[in-house]
């Protein structure tokens, strides 16, 4: 019993250090700001998270599989570019956003086909692929937004659903639907298994192949959901939009537990690891800090989380190895 | 010779013809002609890099064949796939144990063929249940199915590669080295398994370097050199000493054996 319980705390360690410093932070700014601690800007916080919690969902599947996606960002761009582009020829705002999306999927199962099928490393294709999507949303544009679109478009970035919003929903909807994946389907076993040890998968029967372009397709999915987002809340498509987004995903992936190197993925992780980044953004706004730290912030984040991750791996969890061993024999 | 004589006429579960694999200028195996029978366990002997692993990896699907063939239930192939073999009955503990470590135990026993309810989400509970059973079963002693099999020992984790193969409810049975980690009383029962499943009817195929394994288990005894498959010996007409023989190529030995040298090994 004792070494199963000391497991599962093992286990979700990451996660409730996070709920700590998140604590520590709320209480901080709380003391920091009398306008902290109101609904309407929390309100804000989750609306401001919930676009890098869906492209980290997709891209916690991928960091779990082993690999990592960095064209999130420029699919992103390129996949609001899409949407716009339908819903100016005259197409219907659900087609438009139906295109934008197989638009992102197609680049994710194309970043996915090479990786697999020519065994090239995941880096390397998909900064291929940051390039090529994001040059592709400035030929499409010319380089210029395009604006204006219908409202049944904008509402998916700036419609009220009670107290709630668009992409409060589609965030958390998203997040319920890939913790039952990850943790509960074939494709999530699978997923992991990729990361743990792809060779045995192969040698179980199953095709590696196919869910390896799974994985990024779903990614390439997330990243365009993410477009949606973007595009409807600025009713712009801008094709420079989304820059960086791909750090900020895999640094909320990363603080949220899971493995740089595969074989690990928590997306409770992810969810608090981008409420704890939104939470920081917001606080470096409300003490009036330059946008500039954020981004020397989150570098910081992710080197430190990594790091973290590592000793964390080699120290406490080859110590748990090595008690279990003698206790065995 | 009658029992020479009666296997002549029984159907082998699968037949190698002239399998010949390279890595580069690495010759692995030159030109290998084998069959294997059900009922019968056959132990595949010779030095490191002989190239039996190289070999049941063809046979599991998991390498391609440069030449040669398999013919299976009267079908004949080129090479196989891992599923393609899975699905023709064939099962492999594969020496590097192919486990994934960060999945728990029942996860791994399970792997590629989990339970499914509602059509989609994985079945643990049945998982689980299975799994102690099966353990249980083979007693293969583990704290609990919910482990990851990064947290077992090397013994332990040759238990559940084995307890995977049994699952996959082949008809054949291939074991590359299965008791190299395990200690005596694991590596007793380990071998009592293969000599049933033998006894059973599954064509069983076991690499092992302890000739002593080998002569308590085997009917047959196959030895490799150097990729070719140099001598095929009934068990009760061959003795430890021709063996080693011919896997160092001295062939000291003269090929005559007494009772005693046998039962000494027995
Ligand atoms: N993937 C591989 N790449 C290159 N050479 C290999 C590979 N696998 C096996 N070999 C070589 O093939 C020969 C046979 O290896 P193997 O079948 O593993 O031998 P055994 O299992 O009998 O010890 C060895 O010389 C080995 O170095
Ligand atoms: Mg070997």
């Amino acid at each position: 019993m004792f070494p199963k319980i000391k497991l599962l705390l093992g286990n979700i360690f990451p996660q409730l250090l996070l709920i700590l410093v998140m604590l520590v932070m709320v209480i901080f700014l709380s003391v920091a700001s009398p306008f902290f601690l109101t609904w309407d800007n929390f309100r804000n916080v989750f609306d401001h998270s919930s676009l890098y919690i869906i492209m980290a969902l997709g891209m916690t599947f991928v960091i779990s599989s082993g690999g990592v996606d960095l064209s999130v960002g420029a699919v992103a761009a390129l996949s609001g570019v899409c949407m716009a582009v339908a819903m100016q020829s005259g197409l219907g705002v659900g087609t438009s956003i139906l295109i934008g999306l197989a638009a992102g999927g197609l680049v994710g199962a194309t970043n996915g086909s090479i990786i697999s099928l020519f065994k090239i490393n995941p880096f390397i294709v998909t900064l291929g692929f940051m390039s090529l999507a994001r040059g592709l949303a400035l030929i499409i544009t010319g380089g210029i937004p395009i604006y204006g679109f219908p409202r049944a478009f904008t509402w998916w970035g700036s419609g009220h659903i009670g107290p709630l919003n668009p992409p409060m929903l589609l965030a958390a909807f998203m997040a319920v639907l890939a913790a039952l994946v990850l943790n509960m389907s074939r494709f999530g076993y699978y997923t992991v298994a990729l990361g743990g040890n792809e060779e045995a998968l192969r040698r179980s029967g199953v095709s590696i192949h196919l869910y390896k372009i799974m994985v990024y397709l779903l990614c390439g999915v997330t990243a365009a959901l993410g477009g949606l987002i973007v595009t409807a809340r600025l009713n712009t498509a801008e094709p420079l939009a989304g820059w960086m987004l791909e750090m900020d995903s895999i640094a909320a992936v990363v603080l949220g537990g899971t493995s740089m190197k595969g074989g690990r993925g928590s997306i409770a992780g992810t969810l608090i690891a981008c409420l704890l980044l939104g939470i920081l953004r917001n606080g470096l706004v409300i003490l009036s800090i330059p946008a500039y730290y954020q981004q020397l912030l989150i570098g910081m984040i992710i080197l430190t989380a990594v790091i973290f991750a590592e000793v964390r791996s080699r120290k406490g969890l080859a110590g748990t190895h090595k008690k279990e061993r003698s206790t065995a024999v | 010779m009658s029992n020479d004589a009666a296997q002549g006429k029984r159907i082998p579960y699968i037949r190698l013809r002239n399998i010949k694999k390279s890595f580069g200028h690495v010759i692995a195996l030159d030109g290998i002609d084998l069959d294997v029978y059900p009922g019968e366990v056959m132990a595949l002997v010779g030095d490191n890099g002989a190239g039996k692993s190289t070999l049941i990896k063809i046979i599991s699907g998991v390498l391609n064949p440069d030449e040669g063939e398999l013919s299976l239930n009267g079908k004949t192939f080129k090479h196989l796939t891992p599923s393609r073999a899975i699905e023709l009955g064939i099962s492999t503990v594969y020496q590097d144990l192919a486990l994934v470590d960060c999945l728990d135990v029942a996860s791994n026993i399970f792997l590629g063929r989990e339970p499914l309810k509602a059509c989609f989400f994985v079945d643990k509970k049945r998982m689980n249940r299975e799994s102690e059973e099966l353990l249980r079963r083979l007693k293969v002693s583990i704290p609990s199915v919910t482990t990851p099999v990064e947290f077992l020992s090397g013994g332990q984790r040759q238990g559940v590669a084995v307890a995977r193969s049994i699952n996959l409810q082949g008809r054949m049975i291939i074991f590359d080295e299965p008791t190299a980690a395990m200690g005596v009383s694991e590596s007793a029962r380990v071998l009592e398994l293969i000599r049933s499943l033998g006894d059973e009817g599954f064509a069983v195929l076991v690499i092992s370097h302890n000739l002593h394994h080998v002569f308590t288990i085997a009917d047959r005894i196959c030895v490799i050199r150097n990729g070719r498959l140099v001598k095929d010996f009934r068990t009760e007409n061959t003795n430890p000493d021709q063996v080693v023989g011919f896997i160092t190529g001295s062939n000291r030995y003269s090929g005559e054996y007494t009772e005693e040298s046998i039962t000494a090994w027995r």
